[in-house]
């Protein structure tokens, strides 16, 4: 008996899959040429399985303003938030967000998984009520194990499964209801105006976990709260500077006038230490150059709809009819041909993400590709044909269209 | 509501996803005898919840090993609300 036999399934399914030559889990970046460009076993590879949206890893404001804060503060604070870990920068980058979202106040985290697990694990007390849609991503989950609240589950982006949970939940229970604007491995946007408008007639409070949709979603780039207008409707919204910010960190930005006591309560926010000097920075010029990227924002969508619109009329089956998001995603039917297709586009010289359960809904096994602003449409358009070409290689039957 | 009639109605939504056609008692497993994964037991937990009109909350699923286990919760459930 040994404490590891437990991951011995886990073990076996990686071992079933039918790789040849490169593990997906186990891919090394050998050089970083641009945003959208690296080198994989001395192959120069498109990358389109990244979550730079904005394509703002090379953005050189935040650059210099990352070298620069070495210069001035070193390499790293060696302390909490709560304790020697809030420099004068901390707060301005919590500024430059509170100024981004309109809002009275601001949180910087270590991670997004830390963010959203400190507010949803604060939060749930005792006798109160989490409710998360299905799909939610694993720090939300994982703040609601790490909470005491009493968690309810319901459909993913189903609105009317969620109200028929609310409705059962006893009255004057203090009640949470957490969502993600956008999913991120279908790439699906959530109903946000319907969900929150129910949550709202409930008495929920709402928190937006909008690590996939800032940046591009919004006329500012705040969200797909934004988008729709419903930012009064989100008590907290929650985000991430390792997608669309291009570096590495969370936030949470809220006007509740009491939000300011989680710095003494929010366990993942006091017991590590903060953000590096020149993340912090570079986080800060990156979203100041993200809210006057309006070009950027334009030219990111028609890539994701020039995309999505190749791979569909060369019959692939779409994960969503359109192109809600930068995330464009294909099912594949069973492990083996997603395997392959994943092995062979690496050969073709794409990088795209194979998906698999459980990280995936519904048990499907998925492509998915995460488009940049920073892809020329050659490049849009030699990722289709490379799809096109791994499809025929592996033969994956495309749809008669 | 009686046992009987709570198992009932609960394997009137197991028997259509039973699809090793394993015969159901209170002892039956979900992972082990119905080989259930953890995606079918969540669409199967949603139903249930909404036969009943209840909520059961997703801490308690680790604890639900089988089929009587799962009625005792909806049982204890039913009878406190
Ligand atoms: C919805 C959601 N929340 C939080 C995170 C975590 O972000 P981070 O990489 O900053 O920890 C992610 C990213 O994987 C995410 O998809």
């Amino acid at each position: 008996m040994d404490l590891f036999d437990k991951f011995d399934g886990v073990a076996a399914l990686h071992a079933s899959l039918p790789f040849k030559d490169v593990d997906p889990f186990k891919v090394v970046m050998d050089k970083i040429l641009s945003e959208t460009v690296a080198v994989i076993n001395g192959r120069e590879t498109i990358m389109a399985g990244t979550n730079n949206y904005m394509g703002m890893t090379f953005n050189e404001e935040a650059m210099e303003a990352a070298k620069a804060a070495i210069d001035a503060y070193g390499t790293g604070t060696t302390g909490s938030r709560v304790l020697n870990g809030t420099y004068g920068i901390h707060k301005e980058l919590e500024a430059t967000l509170c100024e981004f979202y309109d809002t009275e106040h601001c949180m910087v985290f270590s991670t997004g998984y830390q963010a959203t697990l400190g507010l949803v694990s604060a939060l749930g007390g005792k006798d109160d009520y989490i409710i998360i849609d299905a799909d939610c991503h694993a720090s939300i989950y994982d703040g609601c194990s790490m909470s005491n609240a009493t968690i309810v589950r319901f459909k993913h982006n189903d609105v009317e499964n969620m109200e028929r949970r609310l409705k059962r939940i006893p009255e004057g229970a203090n009640k949470l209801v957490v969502v993600e604007g956008m999913y991120s491995m279908l790439g699906d946007a959530a109903p946000l105006k319907e969900m929150l408008e129910v949550a709202k007639k409930y008495g929920c409070m709402t928190l937006v976990d909008e690590a996939h949709s800032m940046g591009f979603c919004g006329e500012k780039g705040r969200g797909i709260a934004e988008e729709l207008g419903v930012e009064h409707l989100a008590d907290i919204v929650v985000g991430t500077f390792s997608k669309s910010v291009g570096t590495v960190g969370g936030f949470a930005v809220s006007n509740h006038p009491k939000f300011d006591i989680l710095r003494f309560v929010c366990r993942p926010y006091i017991f590590t230490a903060s953000l590096p000097p020149s993340v912090i920075a570079s986080a800060t010029a990156a979203i100041k150059a993200i809210s006057r990227s309006g070009n950027r924002r334009a030219h990111l969508w028609e890539n994701a709809r020039r995309l999505h619109a190749g791979l569909k009329s060369a019959g692939f089956d779409m994960c969503t009819n359109t192109a809600e998001s930068p995330i464009v995603a294909v099912h594949l039917p069973d492990p083996d041909v997603g395997t392959r297709f994943w092995e062979q586009l690496l050969e073709e010289g794409v990088y795209a993400n194979m998906a698999a359960p459980p990280a995936t809904p519904s048990g499907v096994f998925l492509m998915r590709v995460s488009v940049c602003a920073q892809h020329t449409t050659d490049q849009i358009d030699e990722i289709i044909k490379r799809f096109k070409v791994t499809a025929e290689k592996v033969a994956l039957e495309l749809r008669n269209t | 509501m009686a046992d009987a009639k709570i198992l009932e109605k609960i394997s009137a939504i197991i028997t259509p996803i039973n699809r090793k056609g394993v015969a159901l008692t209170g002892a039956t497993s979900f992972a082990v005898d119905l080989e259930f994964d953890s995606l079918t037991v969540m669409d199967m937990v949603a139903d249930i919840e909404d036969e009943f009109d209840i909520i059961l909350p997703l801490n308690l699923l680790p604890d639900l090993e089988t089929i009587q286990h799962l009625v005792d919760a909806v049982e204890k459930i039913l009878s406190e609300s």
